[in-house]
């Protein structure tokens, strides 16, 4: 018997109604926002006029799928490019912060590891502006000063990266943490009495204990950066990532089934690496 | 000797990316704002020291309104996020099945990953005017003519907690996740009944869960954009959505910034005396999972 | 010639002294245990012997050559770890060989020494195995292989059978003795545990708030206790506290509890007459005698009491006798080996010789 269940027959079917509606609700929107991407008709709403993959691969007007949607694609591009980048450097970053707070000792390290935390209480809009007019105090002080044209500090991606980075990095941190801490520190002095140097220990003991939880806060990273919303707008510059090429179209034009088919292809793709993360981190027989 | 030089060096090393990090990317522009929002703009590159922004800001009724709406409507979303989410975490952690758990987990979990926008757009669809639900209800004659579900209050609220219920639930799962069922039997065999065992029981042990998932929820749901301005339309009154304007359709740094201040110090504030009357604090509650 | 020396090793960890001025020389081929309570220090004096910790002052000296500066992975002693470490990320061949591979050994030695050193351990052939795939003994056995292929001067064991449950436990105490004699290399075992300590053994030195108590045989140790601590940790003891009335020669007499005379010889610092002792009576040293039967006999303790309970335990069975003071005294008496027959409420008399009886000044 499950004490934590209800105990009466009718109180244990209410419940799980309940818990059928909530994935109803959860699952709604998605739904619907998906299977208009195959219908065959160039606004996403009723009447169903049968089935079409013209939104993906479409290439004659009106119809012009996702895949021949030059902006779109070029957000798509900018999207993986950022995402890459901003999740390789947040990852190495958090691996620097998970050793440092899990390993060593120094003064004040409980209140600078509440500051490690703090970015992911910041309202995303807030770290996005004070990145922007902060990047831009900088970059008008030194044209003022030196003559310099500093313009990576203008918006544009490498801000859009600074922006992304000031809060995955946090997550990353906890995320590799939470692993390092699980570690049996005595598998490294093991290796060192064996007579390994530092560098080998690390080599072949730490780091490949530490993988699937690089892998998988990497992959949080990425799909984190890729959705991002509220920091990117503030820091963004003519090369726009997916999200906000996106949200032009929706306010510009409207709501239309390419969209539908985008918002199809990031469930699907999300979907996946999100799975692959869970799957990579339990797949170790041994823990 | 020579190791504890090596210690230093590696200590200094392994310090630099999270110093860079913390102080050029939160410390510096947070005072960055603070001081572009202490600056008032008396003509075309002239600038004077002052709170004369925020003296504008509280002189103008439309500007705090929008705060004050933003900030009980974000607390509202939180409870409502808390309420729907507890029975499901508690449900995923403590009733379902050893295999179907990971399952339903998951499936909470995918919906997380799927950007805000796509889930606004699912909303559009659903219940415009043109939308699902509205066609579904006609087909089925409860009512005549289209219904306009979108722009107002209910369905803002709605989005939201959808937005952001995902965030209370994973945390209170891992939280539930490792409370021992003995200790509820063990609550039942000394007498409690099911209430007390809740209050006594559950609740105390979920309560860094709890705090940490109504933290990220209250934080998201103040910060956030697109949901109240897709499915609240131009109406939405939404804080966030006052100081994009100002920063880009204005151009009106100062008031912008002023407005960032403000919206920082409200989160933070409400943040901390969340924390104080929990008696929790951030690296037991946040930095859980 | 001593494969390790420590000599007068001192560690502090801010204010508290972890280990102090601690002592010690091992001679080649010998099973060497270090016996305390938790707490003791010996973790610590083991962690400066490896290198993972550095002493504050003294010296540590691994054939006649001082390694006190040598960094931990240059230190030719190996360890065998509470918890094992094996490394779970390789499987028992990548395990075994890891030493070898930091060494830089080329790879058909390494293949050979692996091969043959699972020989000897009795477990040819599972190179290819995970550790997850390996029972608690075997995991131990690998543990030890992956250090002795290394040819170590010696090797360090942290208490690695406390994880076992108690039939492995009995079991891998004689395996590791012959393991010990088998490869011919000084074992340095640490242990909360007395009869892992006793059993295994040469010497064992008894370790208390970072000093060692005496070191020796584990028979000396036993019958021969320098101090309290030694008489309490080593063995079974009855053990009560009261005041020396009268010495004669190694013989005190003492009051115990509500006027309860008994004498036993004086071990340690010789105590004043009036002074405060403690008192150590071995349960096999006692016998329960018939009442009355053996009245002031010569040289002999006797107390009068009731039999309270009778605990069996096969070789080791006992008797909880309570005197009329209210001391209960506890006596090995074994009835299925043939020894008298008693029942809980019997009125029986406990006898032991004055000389099996130790005791000890109160304060050193």
């Amino acid at each position: 018997m499950n004490v934590a269940a209800p105990q009466s027959a009718l109180l244990r079917t209410v419940y799980v109604l309940y818990v059928v509606c909530f994935f109803a609700y959860l699952a709604a929107p998605l739904v619907a926002a998906g299977m208009f991407a195959f219908n065959d008709s160039t606004v996403p709403s009723l009447p169903w006029r049968g089935f079409t993959l013209g939104w993906f691969f479409g290439d004659t007007d009106p119809v012009i799928g996702m895949f021949h949607d030059r902006r779109l694609l070029r957000g798509l591009t900018n999207s993986l490019y950022i995402g890459v980048i901003v999740s390789a450097l947040s990852v190495a970053a958090g691996t620097c912060n998970a050793f440092l707070f899990e390993r060593r000792q120094f003064p004040f390290k409980n209140a600078l590891y509440i500051l490690m935390i703090i970015p992911l209480v910041i309202p995303g809009v807030i770290l996005g502006i004070s990145i922007l007019v902060f990047a831009s105090m900088v970059a008008n002080n030194a044209d003022r000063a030196f003559g310099l044209d500093l313009s990576a500090l203008r918006p544009g991606t490498f801000l859009v990266v600074l922006g992304q980075f000031s809060f995955l990095t946090t997550i990353t941190s906890l995320v590799i943490q939470a692993r390092l801490k699980k570690f049996d520190v005595s598998l490294e002095e093991a290796a060192l009495n064996l007579g390994a140097s530092r560098l080998k220990v690390l080599a072949t003991v730490t780091m490949p204990y530490l993988m699937p939880a690089l892998f998988s806060a990497f992959v949080v990273a990425f799909l984190v950066s890729f959705e991002n919303f509220n920091t990117t707008l503030m820091l963004v510059g003519s090369d726009a990532p997916l999200t906000i090429t996106m949200y032009d179209r929706m306010v510009k034009v409207g709501s239309t089934p390419v969209l539908n088919a985008v918002s199809f292809f990031l469930m699907v793709g999300s979907g996946l690496l999100a799975l692959l993360s869970v799957v990579v981190q339990r797949d170790r027989p041994s823990d | 000797m020579l190791r504890s030089d090596t210690g230093k060096l590696s200590l200094i090393l392994l310090m630099t990316p999270f110093v860079l990090w913390i102080v050029l990317l939160i410390l510096l522009p947070q005072l960055g704002i603070t001081f572009v929002s202490l600056r008032e703009k008396i003509g075309p590159r002239q600038y004077e020291f002052g709170f004369g922004n925020y003296i504008a800001f509280i002189q103008e009724p439309i500007y705090w309104n929008t705060l004050l709406r933003t900030a009980w409507m974000s607390i509202l979303v939180t409870v409502m996020s808390l309420l729907v989410g507890f029975p499901i975490a508690f449900y995923i952690a403590k009733i379902a099945q050893r295999r179907s758990r990971a399952g339903l987990f998951l499936l909470c979990l995918i919906p997380l990953w799927v950007s805000d926008l796509v889930r606004a757009f699912g909303w559009i669809v659903l219940l415009r005017e043109t939308g699902l639900i509205s066609g579904a209800l006609q087909y089925v004659g409860l009512v005549n003519g289209p219904v306009e579900m979108l722009y107002n209050d209910v369905t803002v609220v709605i989005g939201l907690v959808y937005t952001v219920v995902l965030f209370m639930i994973v945390p209170l799962v891992s939280t539930l996740d490792g409370m021992d069922n003995s200790m509820l039997e063990a609550g039942y065999n000394l007498g409690g009944s099911r209430l007390t065992v809740f209050r006594r029981i559950i609740v105390p042990y979920a309560m860094p869960g709890i705090v940490s998932g109504c933290i990220i929820v209250f934080m998201l749901t103040a910060g956030s954009y697109l949901t109240p301005i897709l499915l609240g339309g131009k109406n939405s009154m939404w804080f966030t959505e006052q100081i994009y304007d100002q920063f880009i359709t204005r151009y009106n740094w100062e008031a912008g910034a002023t407005f960032g201040v403000l919206l920082l110090g409200f989160t933070s504030m409400v943040i901390w005396l969340g924390l104080k009357l929990t008696g929790q604090n951030l690296a037991s509650t946040v930095a859980k999972d | 010639m001593f494969d390790l020396e420590c000599e007068n090793l001192v560690k502090r960890f801010g204010p508290f002294t972890a280990v102090d001025g601690v002592s010690l020389e091992i001679p080649s081929g010998s099973f060497f245990s270090i016996l305390g309570p938790s707490g003791c220090g010996k973790t610590t004096l083991m962690r400066m012997i490896a290198g993972f910790e550095n002493p504050n002052s003294g010296d540590i000296r691994l054939k006649g050559k001082s390694v006190v500066t040598t960094p931990p992975n240059k230190r030719n002693v190996k360890m065998v770890f509470q918890h094992l470490a094996l490394f779970p990320m390789m499987n028992v061949g990548e395990n075994i060989a890891y030493g070898l591979r930091c060494r830089g050994e080329n790879k058909a030695d390494i293949t050979a020494k692996v091969a043959s050193v699972l020989e000897r351990i009795s477990m040819p052939g599972v190179q290819e195995k995970q550790i997850s795939q390996l029972s608690g003994g075997q995991k131990q056995r690998i543990a030890i292989a992956r250090c002795m292929v290394l040819n170590p001067d010696v090797l360090l064991l942290d208490e690695p059978l406390g994880a076992l449950d108690l039939k492995l436990r009995e079991h891998m105490k004689i395996e590791l003795k012959q393991l010990q004699s088998q490869f011919d290399t000084t074992f340095l075992y640490i242990t909360h545990d007395q009869s892992e300590a006793l059993v295994m053994s040469d010497n064992v030195a008894v370790m208390n708030g970072g000093r060692f108590e005496q070191i020796g045989a584990p028979e000396t140790l036993y019958h021969a206790p320098k101090t309290a601590f030694v008489a309490g940790f080593v063995g079974d003891s009855n053990r009560w506290s009261g005041t020396v009335s009268s010495i004669a020669g190694d013989l005190a007499k003492v009051t115990v509890g509500n006027g309860l005379e008994m004498v036993a010889s004086i071990g340690g610092a010789r105590p004043q007459t009036g002074g405060e002792v403690e008192v150590f009576v071995r349960p096999e040293a006692m016998q329960l005698l018939a009442k009355g039967a053996a009245t002031a006999m010569a040289a002999m303790n006797t107390l009068d009491g009731v039999v309270d309970s009778l605990l069996f335990n096969g070789a080791a069975s006992r008797v909880l006798v309570r005197t009329q003071a209210g001391l209960l005294i506890e006596v090995v008496h074994r009835m299925d080996a043939g020894q008298v027959r008693v029942n809980p409420g019997d009125a029986v008399t406990v006898g032991w010789a004055h000389g099996a009886g130790l005791c000890f000044r109160v304060g050193g």
